[in-house]
């Protein structure tokens, strides 16, 4: 009985728990993709799978050394520009919009519907009607991504604007504010969690309608790379293109989601620190 | 120790003869406030005399609050006419200061730039936002955020904000309503402290008949339906007040009896 207490003083701090919880959380992501790659390349490997249709990874690695870094680092930085340019042009046109809608009753009756209407046209729905319009160039492409980017941010901010506690903005008009001046300096911040998000899916939406927009007329850029692996039969371009795709669209969602988070660190909610 | 007390409840007809106001502060004359169908306040006259701290209390219902909402300006829709000061028309941050019954702190601003909020944006915590602080004990939090904050900490904050612009008249609608026993007492103890030294009028509207008479110079009873001011109480009381006073306790006993009264009817 009196020896109990130093028993139990002997027990390692860290109880015994299964390994896995025990890794870092955030390499614990990776852990999934590796298995799956691994899997491929040993299925590929032993004959089981058709290593033309499914390459091994390691293939896919060598198709993209194959492309050589110049030629690489040309079509990612080509699609990333039109998805800057493109997401940057929606994102903004969709804040003044959005914030616009969010305040007038009017414009909402008048604007809402259409928007709406036009929100629920597929991407390469609007593929033929922009290269009618616009040519061939860039101008169709970057327009069909700020497309893609703008009604995510204008739901965002037109939710986050309706969401505003009406008892700030109250206060704000004690102090003389209105329109524009209440919406920078009030109705735009408070309005920030929502907006933050639109912008997130806004960026997410902008990467897949670049894909479309350079399925069909392109030289450069990641689509185009799809586009040549297809009809060269290769799919080992193709995973090479796929694999760029996933991996600037994580990067581009974490960096949004960190500056989420530095903007958003006054929020008293459960996912922010005291 | 305190002088006695001049105990003294008169209908308001009488109380207009007895004392013809000099130039009040602030003048509110509602003829009538309605809710759809339902009015809410019918001829209510209230004037307060520069540096006085008026108490305003009633049954909950009785349009109080939208009193003291109608002499902020933030309703506008009721006959009538509220002047402050020479009767400019347009009131601003620097006639009036509000604080509600929530802080409404701006959650993105630091405490400091909320306190300084009226100062343009992005709000500076400049030197005058950073004396109200620590005049209302939050020197050491002016650069938290309102999260940070507990209740009373948060009201505290809001009163500095509502004193930045130096306002003739603050009103406070039910300020400490939210708040724990002993945090109430000690804001209500801040609040007597900075309304003295800042010589700011105070109109404040309350449910807490102890708080109505401890703050106010006097206490105005607002009847339920739409009947006006029924009843007004002189606290003729000597400051700092003592909870525990005697005549303290006699003029609560008065406020009741009178808000009884005014029930009763």
């Amino acid at each position: 009985m009196a020896a109990e207490p130093q028993a139990l003083a002997a027990v390692p701090v860290a109880p015994l728990r299964p390994t896995l919880a025990r890794l870092p959380r955030r390499g614990l992501g990776l852990l999934l993709p590796a298995l799956l790659l691994a899997g491929i390349e040993i299925a590929v490997r032993a004959g089981w799978v058709n290593g033309h249709l499914l390459p091994a990874p390691s293939d896919v690695l060598q198709a993209l050394l194959g492309l050589g870094s110049a030629d690489v680092a040309g079509h990612v930085l080509a699609s990333s520009l039109r998805v800057a340019l493109g997401f940057v042009g929606g994102a903004l046109l969709a804040l003044a919009v959005g914030t616009l809608v969010g305040l007038s009753r009017t414009a909402e009756a008048l604007l809402d519907p259409s928007f709406q209407a036009l929100r629920a046209i597929p991407s390469l729905a609007w593929v033929p009607l922009l290269l009618l319009w616009l040519g061939i160039d860039e101008a169709p492409k970057i327009t069909l991504i700020a497309i893609g980017a703008f009604f995510p941010v204008y739901m965002g901010t037109l939710s986050g604007i309706r969401d505003v506690d009406r008892k700030l903005v109250e206060l704000a008009r004690l102090y003389g504010l209105s329109g524009a001046t209440l919406a920078r300096r009030v109705l735009l911040p408070a309005a920030a969690p929502a907006v933050l998000n639109g912008l997130r899916n806004g960026l997410s939406l902008a990467w897949m309608f670049m894909v479309a927009a350079e399925l069909i007329a392109a030289t450069r850029g990641l689509g185009y790379l799809l586009t040549d692996g297809r009809e060269l039969g290769r799919a080992d371009l193709v995973f090479a293109a796929i694999l760029l795709l996933a991996t600037l669209g994580k990067v581009s969602d974490s960096l949004m989601r960190r500056w989420e988070e530095h903007a958003l660190a006054w929020r008293d909610s459960l996912g922010s620190t005291p | 120790m305190n002088s006695p007390a001049r105990l003294s409840a008169r209908p308001v007809a009488e109380l207009r003869q007895a004392q013809p106001a000099p130039s009040p502060l602030l003048h509110i004359q509602v003829l009538s406030k309605r809710f759809g169908e339902r009015q809410i306040l019918g001829d209510v006259s209230l004037s307060i005399q520069p540096g006085e701290i008026v108490s305003l209390v009633g049954a909950s219902g009785c349009g109080k609050s939208t009193l003291l909402r109608i002499a902020a300006g933030l309703d506008k829709d009721f006959t009538g006419l509220v002047r402050c000061g020479g009767g400019r028309r347009p009131r601003g941050p620097h006639d009036i200061g509000v604080v509600f019954q929530e802080p409404r702190l701006f959650p993105w601003l630091s405490v400091a730039q909320n306190v300084a909020f009226a100062a343009g944006s992005p709000p500076l915590a400049d030197a005058r936002a950073l004396a109200l602080l620590d005049e209302v004990g939050l020197a050491a939090q002016a650069r938290s955020l309102p999260k940070q904050l507990s209740g009373g900490q948060a009201q505290r904050a809001a009163i500095a904000r509502a004193l930045y612009t130096e306002p003739r008249v603050l009103l406070l609608d039910e300020p400490f309503s939210a708040v724990d026993a002993f945090t109430r007492m000690k804001l209500q103890d801040l609040l007597a402290d900075v309304a003295r030294r800042h010589g700011v009028t105070l109109l404040l509207v309350t449910h807490d008949i102890e708080e109505a008479v401890l703050l106010g110079d006097r206490v105005v009873v607002l009847g339920t339906a739409a009947r006006g001011i029924v009843s007004e109480v002189d606290v003729p009381l000597p400051r700092p007040r003592e909870r525990r006073d005697a005549d303290l306790a006699a003029l609560r006993t008065q406020v009741l009896d009178a808000l009884h009264a005014a029930h009763a009817l």
